[in-house]
């Protein structure tokens, strides 16, 4: 089985304990994972925006990265909702428009095979108990993406559960956007910030000591405000934790300690 | 009514007053999070709420498809039952028309049923300038009116009041509409109902002219349809001598068969009620009951210009239920003041901009007000992909491109506020296709970590004003591949 792992732009360059957590994972299961350095940004940011022609090499580029791998990883929900709902739509959208140079069929066909980390671990490999240990009180937030266009449903908590002394607490409210949606932060600022406020709260409410998602952009945002809020709760993506064990001594404070998300300053 | 959407601000300006106003929030909030949980029960009652669904969106999309054909017919089948059927291209026309029944009976007053599409024309407003009194009759519009106020909901225009300020408008302002409010009124439910029905019932005994919407309008009978909770309505519908219904030409649907299928998505996904209360169905006019005339206006104000858009059309299958206004977590802290027209949320943001046009800052911003978390797609029963649109606005607002307006093919321009932006979005797009760029730049924000501000410049500033930046790391995820198993993977990249 051929894995090629897409790591996303967000992740190389502010959170690549996530990249390296998930290499860890996979290769405790017996994947052999490759990272293609062609790849790049999904273009997420460009198409919310409306830049949705400045994606088509974007798209291109994710095909030809990935051309011969059987499985595409990525630890990003928001990410694997862009290529696998999006993707298509822009691909088809291109050609119809006298544009084929996104060809269509080849990215059609790199979507399907991309898989949010938690998808592929319980649907491809089979697995809910990846041999984790954790030893903290951990709240889980469904992102958007993963919940309503991926359809994840209980996959991540369901991992979360086979994890040895994680203590999972359920998050009030917990399908409610938490505010960031990428140029939605900077264009609406104000309300934003509202919805993260209450979505840190509900947070700090479970008494759990980490925050924990598939996708690191939610974790800046809800994170960001927890740290301006002095809370002592820590944001951690899903593949630190499960990429966890013992031999690496996890106990003491959460992994995921802060470090390249909103840290102290 | 004295409220006006001429020159309103922007969402974002907007929305950053009403996210401050706490008791505004508190009111949304208590409000959408209830009828949000009871119509996630009544919705779980159906097992084929997914094919209803699926159903209501094909039915109005094929509809949509053949709306000349359907419009004719339903004309046919409303002149042939008695009425009389006016054609509006817009709202001004649509005001012209109305007002020219009601002057042409000699009345000077109307009473109104609950309708959206006289809200989007601006009805109320023109009937006075002619000398016309148009009374609202749906409790909470009676009191977005008392109170000079403008509605901020689709199904509950005064969603942003609670109990004591709706007494408190009634003490005010009541006399000088006609029955003043009762000595000693209280904030409780019902003593508040109990003063809007005797200040309303004078109002339907006396009014010879009933004004309302539809919706739905029923191609093959010519019968048009009104669901309500209050019963007001019903009044309005029966009382008058002559009756006037401004419907939008997307309200049509073909066939009587067809209400099956809306009339059981529109209450549980409305009111959460399994039926609603009070459904009024009539078809022209019969001797002996009810009014003797009866007039249909057909509004298309920007409707056609939408059904020419192949992604945007999807929006006029709207049934006007506001689930997605509920589910919305924009809504919520905004407020439904902050969208500048009487279609507010997640639908008013797709709709506005597309039935305007992208007229001004405020229609331009609209697009924008969402954070595309996929709620409303989610709860609309009619299964608009509201996100989708919402990006597809985007992009018109950021590069123009085709569009219909009033019928002819124009291209429109990018909106200039987004220079800047559109400059910043194209070398991102370029350094996204060239990584040995993208990967330079990532080194240099990371040797240079310790130079970084706390707080952002120019737009990032809101960001930072309420978060926390995050640290950059030392090393990229691309950077510690390449040291540490550069070899074994596929070729590294040559930097
Ligand atoms: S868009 Fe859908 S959910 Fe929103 S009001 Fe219209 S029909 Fe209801």
């Amino acid at each position: 089985m051929r894995v090629g792992l897409f790591v996303t732009c967000v992740n190389d360059t502010l959170y690549p304990r996530t990249g390296r957590a998930v290499v860890t994972l996979l290769e405790r299961l017996g994947v052999q994972v490759d990272f293609p350095a062609e790849q790049s940004c999904c273009g997420q940011p460009l198409f919310n925006t409306g830049y949705r022609h400045r994606t088509e090499p974007l798209l291109r580029r994710y095909a030809a990265a990935f051309r011969d791998h059987d499985y595409i990883v990525t630890p990003s929900g928001s990410c694997a909702a862009m290529v696998r709902d999006n993707y298509p739509r822009i691909a088809a959208k291109a050609t119809a428009e006298g544009r084929p140079g996104a060809v269509p069929a080849a990215v059609a066909e790199a979507a399907a095979r991309t898989y949010e980390l938690t998808e592929f671990l319980v649907d491809v490999l089979g697995v809910t108990d990846v041999g984790a240990y954790y030893p903290h009180t951990v709240t889980y937030h469904p992102t958007c993406h993963g919940l309503r266009v991926l359809g994840l449903g209980d996959r991540p908590q369901r991992l979360l559960e086979r994890v040895e002394g994680l203590d999972l607490r359920e998050l009030p409210g917990a399908e409610e956007c938490c505010g960031f949606g990428g140029t939605f932060a900077v264009k609406n600022p104000a309300v934003s910030a509202a919805m993260g406020t209450d979505k840190a709260r509900a947070v700090t409410s479970t008494g759990a000591r980490a925050l924990c998602t598939v996708d690191n952009s939610c974790l800046m945002h809800i994170g960001g405000i927890l740290a301006r809020e002095g809370s002592p709760v820590t944001p951690v993506h899903i593949a630190e934790i499960l990429a966890g064990s013992k031999e690496d001594g996890a106990d003491g404070t959460p992994a995921g300690d802060g470090a390249g998300r909103g840290a102290a300053r | 009514m004295t409220g006006t959407y001429l020159g309103m601000p922007s969402f974002p300006r907007a929305a950053d007053a009403s996210t401050r106003d706490h008791r505004l929030r508190a009111n949304l909030r208590r409000a959408t999070h209830t009828i949000r949980a009871k119509r996630d029960r009544a919705v779980a009652e159906l097992d084929d709420w997914v094919q209803l669904r699926a159903a209501g969106a094909a039915v109005k999309d094929r509809t949509l498809r053949h709306l000349d054909h359907y419009l004719v017919q339903l004309e046919e089948s409303v002149t042939r039952a008695g009425g009389t059927v006016h054609w509006a291209a817009d709202a001004a026309e649509a005001n012209r028309i109305v007002t020219g029944l009601v002057l042409a009976t000699g009345e000077r007053e109307v009473v109104k049923v609950k309708s959206m599409a006289t809200q989007e024309t601006g009805l109320n407003g023109a009937l006075a300038a002619a000398g016309i009194r148009a009374y609202e009759t749906d409790l909470a519009e009676l009191i977005v009116q008392l109170g000079d106020d403008l509605p901020s909901h689709i199904l509950v225009p005064a969603i942003h009041r609670n109990r004591a300020e709706i007494r408190d408008i009634f003490r005010r302002r009541m006399a000088e509409w006609g029955l003043p409010a009762p000595e000693g009124l209280t904030d409780r439910p019902a003593d508040l109902a109990e003063a809007a029905r005797l200040h309303l019932r004078e109002k339907f005994l006396r009014a010879k002219v009933a004004v309302s919407g539809a919706n739905f309008a029923v191609a093959e009978t010519g019968t048009l349809v009104v669901v309500e909770s209050e019963g007001n309505g019903r009044m309005c519908l029966t009382l008058p001598e002559t009756l006037i219904s401004v419907v939008g030409i997307e309200k049509v649907v073909p066939t009587w068969r067809d209400l099956e299928i809306f009339l059981q998505l529109l209450p549980r996904s409305s009111t959460a009620e399994r039926m609603n209360p009070y459904t009024s169905m009539w078809t022209g006019t019969t001797d002996g009951d009810g009014p003797r005339a009866f007039h249909l206006v057909l509004l298309d104000n920007g409707r056609t210009d939408t059904l020419a858009d192949t992604t945007g059309r999807q929006a006029l299958r709207c049934i006007r239920c506001s689930a997605c206004l509920n589910v919305c977590p924009v809504y919520e802290r905004a407020g439904g003041h902050a969208y500048g027209s009487p279609y507010p949320g997640p639908i008013g943001a797709v709709l506005t901009p597309q039935l305007r046009g992208l007229a001004s800052p405020l229609e331009e911003s609209l697009p924008y007000a969402s954070s595309l978390c996929g709620a409303c797609f989610e709860a609309c029963p009619v299964a608009i992909d509201i996100p989708e649109v919402l990006v597809h606005l985007r992009e018109r607002v950021v590069e123009g491109g085709t569009v219909t307006l009033r019928g002819t093919r124009t291209v429109i321009k990018p909106a200039k506020r987004h220079a800047t932006e559109r400059t910043v979005m194209r070398a991102a797009g370029w350094a996204f296709d060239h990584p040995r760029v993208l990967r330079r730049g990532q080194r240099l924000l990371a040797r240079t970590r310790g130079l970084h501000p706390g707080r952002l410049p120019g737009p990032g500033r809101a960001w930072s004003d309420a978060r926390d930046l995050p640290e950059v790391p030392p090393e990229s995820f691309r950077d510690w591949w390449a040291r540490t198993r550069g070899g074994s993977g596929r070729k590294g990249e040559p930097s």
